[in-house]
Order: C-alpha cells, then sequence, then structure tokens
C-alpha cells in the first residue's frame, strides 16, 4: 500500500464538474434535478454556502437558466446542469444569454434521446442542438471532455471562455464521463489559469453596456454597482435599448456573431495521436474517443496506420484542423453515438472529397474499440 | 504491455454494488498507485432491476472503461448472472450467491458458490453487508489489490458511523473466500 497523495482523488466525472465550477470562481448555481446530471447538483448544493455562494433548486429548468443569466448580471460566475429534456426547456433563455451577452456555464450531460429517452444511459445526440437549439443567428462555445479530469479542466475553461467572450458556453458531457470514477490529480489552484470578465473602466454616464470597441467585447458592469443599464432580448443598439433601426441592428448582431468567429483559434481545441502517418484517421469525441482512441491503438499494433484526431471544442466546428489533418488520409471514420452529426460537419469540412465512414449507435450502449477495429479495417 | 483485470459485479438495484465498484476501484487508483476506473449501468428503477457496476484496474491508461472480457463476475441475482455473464472470458471467475443463483449458465469458467447473502444476516445480522463480503471475496480471490488498500477505502467510503461493521464483513468475506481455496484449491487467476 502506498501513501495516498491528497490531490489525487477518485471523482466521478460530475463531481470533477462540480469541484472545477468551484475552483473557477462559480458562485451560483440553478437547478432542476435530472438524471444523469443531478451529481452535479447535489454536490454545488453542499459545497456552494461554505464559499459564500448560493445554490437555487428552481421549478424547472427553464427558470434555472433564468436565474443563473440574473446572477451573472448581478456579476457573480454562474453555472446550471441538466440533461436531454432539460437542455430543450433551456433553449429559450440561452438564447437570451447569447443575445444579452450574458457570461454562463451550461452543462448538458447526455443521455439517450429523443425525449425523455433514456434516462440511465449515454448518448451524444445534442452535437446540432447545442449549436442551434435556441432560435436566430447567435455564436455559441460548446466543449465536450472525454475524461474525469478533462471534466475538470474544461469546466475551468468554459467558465475562462464565459467571462472572456461575454457568452454561455456549453459543456456537452455525456452518461459514461458524468457517472465514470477515476483518478484524478487535482491542480493547485494558484497554477489555474482564472479569467474574469472585464469591467468598464468609464463612469456611468459615460457607459455603453454594447459598446462597439476594436475588441468586439463590451466591457460589463455588475447591476447594482451604479452602472444602471437596459438587457433585453430585442435586437437593442450600444445603449441595451430596443431599437429598429435596421444600421443599428446590423452592426450589432454583425458584433454579435463576429466576437466569436475572430477569435476561434483562441476558442478551438483538438488533440491527435498517431495522425502524423496517418492513411485512416478516426475523428470522435467525448467517451466515444475513449474506445477510437483504443481501437487505433489496437490497429497500430497490428501494423496499420490509423490516427485518431479528438474533438475537445465541438463549436466553433474545428473544420480548418480537419482539413489540415485529413488531407494525407484516404478515409475517414467517424464513431459518435448519434446518427451522423459531426460526420456531416466532417464532410463539409473535407468537401466530400474522401469517404467518411460512420460509426453510429443510439442503444444506450457505448460504442466498442472492436466496432471502430472494425471500420478501420474494413475494405473500402 | 500492460495488464487490464476487469471486475463485473452484478445484483439488483439497492444491494450496493455501485459503492463496492467505487471501494474497489478506490484501493485500486489511490492506494494502490494503480489506474483504476468505475462505472455502472442500471436502469430507471431506485430499487430492483438488474444493476451492474464494473471495475477495470491497470498499470496503464485506461481508454475504454467498459467490461468486455471479464475476469471475475460477481451475480448476486439470478437475473443478474443471466444478463451479464455474457462477457466473461474463458477460464475468468463466476462468482455465485449459492442461495440466489441456482440455475448456473453453462460455459468453461470457474464457479465460485458461496452463501454471501446468508453469511451476512448469521454473522453480522444484517443482510446489508452483503456487499462489503462479497468484496472481501473478490479481493482475496482476484489478488490484484492489496487488502489493507481495500480497508483504507472502505472507512473512506462508507457511511459515518458503519466502517467498524463494514470493516469486520470484509473480513468474513476474506475468510469465506479462504476456506473455499482451502476446499477447492486456487483458482490461477
Amino acid at each position: 500500500m502506498e501513501t495516498p497523495n491528497p490531490n489525487v482523488k477518485m471523482w466521478q466525472g460530475n463531481v470533477a464538474c462540480a469541484e472545477a465550477a468551484l475552483a473557477a470562481g462559480c458562485r451560483f448555481f440553478a437547478g432542476y434535478p435530472i438524471t444523469p446530471s443531478t451529481e452535479i447538483a447535489e454536490v454545488l448544493s453542499q459545497r456552494l454556502p461554505m464559499v459564500g455562494g448560493n445554490f437555487i433548486q428552481m421549478e424547472d429548468e427553464i427558470a434555472a437558466m433564468g436565474a443563473i443569466i440574473g446572477a451573472s448580471l448581478g456579476g457573480a460566475k454562474a453555472m446550471t446542469a441538466t440533461s436531454g429534456p432539460g437542455f430543450s426547456l433551456k433553449q429559450e433563455n440561452i438564447g437570451f444569454a447569447a443575445m444579452a451577452e450574458v457570461p454562463c456555464v451550461i452543462v448538458n450531460v447526455q443521455r439517450g434521446g429523443p425525449s425523455t429517452g433514456l434516462p440511465t444511459h449515454a448518448a451524444q445526440g445534442e452535437v446540432m442542438q447545442s449549436r442551434w437549439g435556441t432560435h436566430g443567428d447567435h455564436p455559441i462555445i460548446v466543449l465536450s471532455p472525454f475524461s474525469v479530469r478533462e471534466t475538470y479542466d474544461m469546466t475551468v475553461r468554459a467558465f475562462n471562455l464565459a467571462e472572456k467572450y461575454r457568452t454561455p458556453v456549453i459543456l456537452l458531457s455525456d452518461e459514461i464521463i458524468g457517472h465514470l470514477t477515476e483518478k484524478v490529480d487535482v491542480p493547485p489552484i494558484e497554477q489555474m489559469r482564472i479569467v474574469n470578465r472585464k469591467k468598464p473602466s468609464v463612469s456611468p454616464d459615460n457607459y455603453l453596456p454594447y459598446e462597439l470597441n476594436e475588441s468586439d467585447i463590451p466591457a460589463m458592469a455588475n447591476f447594482g454597482d451604479g452602472y444602471r443599464y437596459h438587457v433585453t432580448g430585442l435586437a437593442h443598439d450600444e445603449t441595451g435599448f430596443p431599437t429598429n433601426n435596421p444600421e443599428k441592428i446590423q452592426v450589432q448582431l454583425d458584433r454579435l456573431n463576429r466576437k466569436i468567429d475572430r477569435y476561434r483559434d483562441d476558442i478551438v481545441e483538438i488533440e491527435t495521436h498517431y495522425t502524423e502517418d496517418a492513411e485512416i484517421l478516426v475523428i470522435s469525441f467525448g467517451s466515444t474517443s475513449r474506445s477510437a482512441r483504443r481501437a487505433v491503438i489496437n490497429a497500430r499494433e497490428k501494423g496499420i496506420k490509423a490516427g485518431l484526431l479528438r474533438l475537445k471544442t465541438i463549436w466553433p466546428f474545428p473544420d480548418k484542423e480537419i482539413e489540415v489533418i485529413s488531407d494525407p488520409v484516404r478515409k475517414i471514420i467517424v464513431a459518435e453515438m448519434n446518427l451522423g452529426q459531426i460526420a456531416h460537419e466532417v464532410e463539409w469540412a473535407t468537401r466530400r472529397s474522401k469517404p467518411v465512414v460512420r460509426v453510429n449507435k443510439i442503444n444506450g450502449e457505448p460504442i466498442t474499440p472492436n466496432e471502430i477495429f472494425n471500420a478501420i479495417i474494413a475494405q473500402d | 504491455m500492460a495488464f487490464r483485470y476487469e471486475v463485473r459485479l452484478s445484483g439488483s438495484g439497492g444491494q450496493g454494488l455501485i459503492l463496492v465498484g467505487k471501494v474497489l476501484a478506490e484501493a485500486a487508483a489511490i492506494y494502490d498507485g494503480l489506474n483504476a476506473t468505475q462505472s455502472q449501468s442500471y436502469g430507471p428503477e431506485a430499487r430492483g432491476g438488474a444493476s451492474r457496476s464494473e471495475v477495470i484496474i491497470s498499470d496503464g491508461d485506461i481508454d475504454y472503461p467498459k467490461a468486455e472480457n471479464i475476469d471475475i463476475l460477481l451475480a448476486l441475482t439470478q437475473e443478474a448472472c443471466d444478463k451479464y455473464i455474457i462477457d466473461l472470458k474463458e477460464d475468468g471467475v463466476l462468482l455465485i450467491d449459492s442461495q440466489m443463483v441456482s440455475r448456473i449458465p453453462e460455459g468453461n469458467f470457474k464457479i465460485v458458490s458461496i452463501p454471501i447473502i446468508q453469511s451476512a444476516v448469521e454473522r453480522l445480522g444484517k443482510f446489508l453487508v452483503s456487499n462489503i463480503i462479497a468484496l472481501g471475496i473478490i479481493t482475496k480471490l482476484s489478488g490484484v489489490v492489496s487488502e489493507d488498500s481495500v480497508k483504507h477505502a472502505i472507512r473512506s467510503r462508507v457511511p459515518k458511523g458503519t466502517e467498524e461493521m463494514n470493516i469486520t464483513a470484509f473480513y468474513t468475506g476474506i475468510e469465506l473466500a479462504q476456506k473455499w481455496l482451502d476446499q477447492n484449491g486456487p483458482l490461477n487467476t
């Protein structure tokens, strides 16, 4: 027996998410319990009051999303956590957060769908919903972890990106990662990079909450700090008040979408294994990418030149990276627990220049390494 | 090549098998310096229904965290035994509760049949600690984690105030496994 290192924890993904939120400075959580995300609320209901934060169990998921928007406008880093049906309910208010540029983190621990589907089994069916679930052209950032440790790191990063870009950020986990218990070497808090939103440097009289500036990201005042301004989901001008002026609307909506597009290189993260000389490229994300990595290692042991591209950022989509890395390969395999939501984007990113083989499963069971391996060795 | 040891704990929802999985994984990962994952699969019921908890232990990276080639399968109910036997590897160990599992599936594996639940009731007066007795048996039969590590992991994971009862249950399991080995010979896992 070894003496345990106190920084090494055996955590499930959902616990790592809750602990990381606290480390990132989250001081407000509102939610409505739903399997398989409930442990996030459970942990934060105990831990938030200990650090001077607030936890509210709301009457439903819609209200929970509204509550975190309000808390964030008041200056708190705020988060909610849910799964499939609850994620659907949050969509309208996610759009409000995107439009009003309110930083917040939404965790969706994906379970089998559609509808109430499979509460206790995993799926990855919300790739498109996380991008387009709310109406209108809006920016969004979506990250997807493949391990418990990465759940920790990505939750911190989700808060950092939300604060930096004044936007909702979605952490797209799944039942396998959320409920998987594994070792986490928790990084010392003083070594972690924590980003806080930019506060106005002007007096309240001169403050423009949706100012057009060089960075495209306006400074954000806390409600209650004397900076009185208007927040609305209606199209608005620099002051935050609604407008029907097409020029003012255009300039604001252009900025809203551009503020993520122009920084996409700072946001997009991928990971590659054995891609340098790969002839067959497997693309995957989240829990399925664990099976994909095993399949690629098994293929390499048999002398097959397979490689893995793992998507850490799902939106903005890593299209440039996929185009470059897949250029020399003869076949692409996309493994995902849905019917091809990422595969479709991969076909676009590669301009359909090579075959994209889909390995899909939606019955609640994980895609196994063997299923991906069989796709690697299958004759074209 | 890294070793990979797979344990599947199966029974009925509410028997505490997820806890046993977490304790076993913690013993391996925190106290024995190995890598370990614990995952689970269960239905929407709060109690009842076939339920399983899986632990993978390795000295290398664990990519796929689910069991596919099981070294030891615990089945505390007939339903779980019938449903989850499928991934037991050739020459693997099927550990069953001798009173709950009467129909033993056919196959090329070793059967260890022990009155786990009865022992919990008779020796500790609590059927609730059957899971920890099973943990003791698995610890002894598998040899993949040290007894001391499991003991520490039990203390850190079970509800406060129940530590001593659970430690007693754990050693009851070790003793039952030793008795089985004395009577039937080593398993060579």
